[in-house]
């Protein structure tokens, strides 16, 4: 290859980079603007209590048999994945504590927040998007209607409280999965082992976890609606819409995560 | 292209002239598409008079009738609605104004997630929250027996036709009793003879209800039937006005072929 050639291929990527980044900056400030708008609207009257509550129970209890099998299926694995190497050292009775910080701690909160961007996320963008391409937006705001307290606002607030409680859900059936995961090789009643597993746990250990739920809730109804409601016309972008809330939800969550666990080791 | 300027006195019922829409120097431009759709468009419509706006597909009269209703900033120009300029009312204003406009969007816009009963009833509950619940179903029936679709209450959208789906849109529109009807593209993607019905039904409308009406078309049948006068937009200018029976034998090629002449 020539070295023109190179330096060619170079400024091309370059200008790719850039033009990625320039996109990603701007998206971030939109999503922030939105963010802002969202605080706002949430303050001023009229409340949309009815719209809120319908959300609460299509986010939170239609969410339940999903979050209910994630659940079930993680302790269950996590148990007898960690089994064998605390057999080793004879320290099996460690199990149900060691499973439960794991479960309470990290691994309920970021599964049911991923399996919630999925489910959730991608669910508002392509509502909202649709209802974006077939003017059911702007027939709301020609009727008087104010469609951004009405369908985001209502829906931003019924994840930040639900995803939190699904957690909740999540770690009381993990913890089920996990009872039934020691029941394979060994014998433990249900109480004994939940005893055994509520004593390894703090209230240090619930908090910021349950404050981490919170914000994964709050970003993935931000996302979600965020792409829902700004999409372009045209069947595409709906699809576009449900796409891309998954995805920004997805790597949001874990850019949550890495934060709080930096400052959890802080504190 | 010759400008046919052809002022229509429209009497109302007070006898005195009354303009509801004023459009002066109107201009919009889309950023993205780094194009200017409206350049300059001036248009007033009186009380009670059906105004039909023709003109081929981009030439900007959906976004007109967006402008009008404020779901569009316009970028220089004025819009009065009722003697208030729009883009200088607070959103409690525009909201005031908008509860006396109707749109009817070209894909009747029917929200997926109510059925027909909650479509109706949602700007009910929101606008007019002193009526009472007997009230309000009162006047569901009402909008439905209008359109002729009562038997359709408690159906979801999905399950109605296309035709359907306008009328129960157009039931919405006016469950609150506007004052001025804008319809974008009411007809597109119905058949002739549910054209016409629709067509009838807009002017049944009007004529119950006394409204007033900027119809955007395609359809020379529905403009035909229900237009007190047309204008004709092209490259941003209104370039043609006057009724049907004028521009159909306009001296303008152009103009003519609107009416397949």
């Amino acid at each position: 290859m020539e070295p023109q050639d190179i330096s060619a291929n170079s400024e091309i990527t370059q200008s790719a980079i850039g033009n990625y980044l320039k996109e990603a900056f701007k998206s971030v400030g939109e999503i922030t603007q939105f963010g802002v708008r969202f605080f706002k609207e949430l303050l001023l009257p009229p409340y949309e209590f009815k719209a809120f509550f319908i959300q609460c129970y299509k986010i939170g209890n239609k969410s339940l048999p999903l979050v209910a099998i994630t659940g079930f299926i993680m302790g269950l694995v996590l148990t007898l994945q960690a089994r064998p190497t605390l057999a080793e050292f004879g320290a099996e009775s460690w199990l149900p504590g060691m499973v439960a910080l794991s479960l309470i701690r990290e691994i309920a909160p970021v599964i049911t927040a991923l399996i919630s961007a999925g489910k959730i996320g991608s669910g508002i963008g392509a509502e909202l998007g649709s209802m974006k391409v077939t003017e059911q937006i702007d027939a709301m705001e020609v009727s008087a209607i104010n469609p951004f307290k009405y369908l985001v606002v209502t829906r931003i607030l019924a994840t930040t409280l639900m995803i939190p409680l699904l957690v909740f859900f999540a770690d009381g059936i993990g913890m089920l999965g996990a009872y039934v995961g020691v029941n394979i090789h060994n014998h433990v009643t249900l109480i004994r082992f939940f005893h055994q597993a509520i004593s390894k746990i703090n209230f240090i250990d619930i908090i910021p976890a349950t404050i981490k739920s919170v914000f994964f809730g709050f970003f993935i109804g931000l996302i979600g609606c965020y792409n829902g409601y700004t999409a372009d016309n045209g069947t595409e972008s709906v699809g576009k819409a449900a796409n891309t809330a998954v995805v920004m939800a997805s790597l949001t969550i874990f850019i949550i995560d890495m934060l709080a666990v930096q400052i959890i080791d802080l504190l | 292209m010759q400008v046919q300027e052809l002022p229509i006195p429209i009497a109302t019922d007070s006898g005195l002239i009354k303009d509801v829409i004023q459009i002066k120097n109107l201009h919009k431009t889309f950023t993205d598409r780094e194009h200017e759709v409206l350049k300059g468009v001036n248009l007033t419509v009186a009380k009670g008079e059906n105004v039909v706006v023709l003109g081929k597909s981009g030439t900007g009269k959906s976004v007109l009738i967006k402008c009008i209703v404020g779901l569009m900033a316009i970028d220089e120009g004025e819009i009065n609605v009722f003697g208030k300029n729009i883009s200088e009312l607070s959103e409690k204003e525009l909201n005031d104004v908008r509860v006396k406009m109707g749109f009817l969007f070209q894909s009747a816009a029917l929200y997926d997630s109510m059925t027909v009963r909650e479509n109706l009833n949602f700007p009910l509950r929101r606008s007019l929250k002193h009526l009472s619940a007997k009230e309000k179903e009162e006047r569901i029936l009402e909008q439905l027996h209008n359109v002729g679709l009562e038997s359709a209450i408690d159906k979801m959208p999905s399950a109605l036709s296309g035709g359907m789906r306008k009328r129960i849109g157009l039931a919405r529109t006016l469950i609150l009793k506007p004052e001025i009807m804008l319809y974008d593209e009411p007809t597109t993607g119905l058949d002739t003879i549910t054209s016409k019905e629709i067509s009838e039904l807009i002017l049944s409308v009007q004529k119950k209800n006394k409204t007033t009406s900027i119809i955007i078309t395609h359809d020379m049948e529905c403009a035909k039937l229900t237009a007190d006068r047309i204008v004709i937009l092209k490259d941003g200018f209104i370039v043609a006005e006057g009724t049907y029976s004028s521009l159909e034998n306009s001296q303008d090629e152009w103009v003519r072929s609107f009416f397949n002449k």
